[in-house]
């Protein structure tokens, strides 16, 4: 089951090498993104995470806010 | 959209999952940085003042008027000590009598723009709404600096 995390969870596990991933369309990933996040869009993850993602290391996903 | 995304990474065996929920948004209103087209211009909480001068609601006015006028300042913005924001003295207000303590002189729960805003909205609201200075607060109501018009009118014409 997935882990609901704040902010200051996101900056310690970034620290220890968590993957950031924005699910959001691109257009809004290329106006401002978290640093180091890299984009998926949620339609994409089916085909793309095993690719882009590494699957030994923590992943953090996030979108916009909680809509 | 992320909690789906969530679920659906650890289906496709990802074994360490977690979910920022509060998102981008939380992120920005903290005044953190972003990467991106955006992050080149400037914002709310790039331009606001951050040596802004803060009193406590049981100052008395006489003794904080002194202290801020001698820095230079016309406007002092009134907090806990958590650093949220609770109210705000322009210079009207720093007028009062002296005796006043600050939660009476104060002008009670200003409104507060966060980080994020792009300066050109700012001038645009400020001037729209003739506000002299404005608090830029995280969501959460700590206080990141004093905008002032007249900065955020001169860094948007910087900015054409």
């Amino acid at each position: 089951m997935p882990t609901e995390i704040d902010r200051n969870q996101v900056q310690r596990l970034v620290e220890r090498g968590a993957q950031l991933v924005e699910v959001l369309p691109p257009d809004e990933y290329e106006e401002d993104h978290l640093p180091g996040a890299i984009s998926l869009p949620l339609r994409r993850l089916e085909t793309e995470a095993v690719r882009l993602l590494d699957r030994t290391r923590p992943v953090i996903v996030y979108c916009w806010d909680t809509a | 959209m992320s909690p789906r995304a969530a679920w659906r990474l650890e289906s496709l065996g990802f074994g360490e999952v977690y979910d920022y929920v509060a998102g981008k948004l939380d992120w920005m209103a903290a005044g953190l940085r972003t990467e991106g087209t955006n992050a080149a211009h400037p914002r709310a909480g790039d331009v606001s003042r951050k040596d802004v001068p803060t009193a406590r609601v049981d100052e008395r006015l006489g003794d904080v008027r002194g202290r801020v006028r001698a820095s230079g300042w016309e406007a002092v913005v009134v907090i806990n000590d958590e650093r949220v924001v609770f109210g705000l003295l322009r210079s009207k207000e720093l007028d009062k009598d002296p005796e006043l303590r600050i939660e009476a002189a104060m002008r009670p729960g200003p409104s507060t723009f966060r980080p994020y805003v792009s300066i050109k909205e700012m001038a645009e609201k400020m001037t729209l709404h003739m506000l002299e200075s404005s608090p830029i607060t995280t969501s959460d109501g700590r206080l990141v600096g004093l905008l002032l018009q007249k900065d955020a009118v001169r860094v948007a014409g910087e900015e054409k």
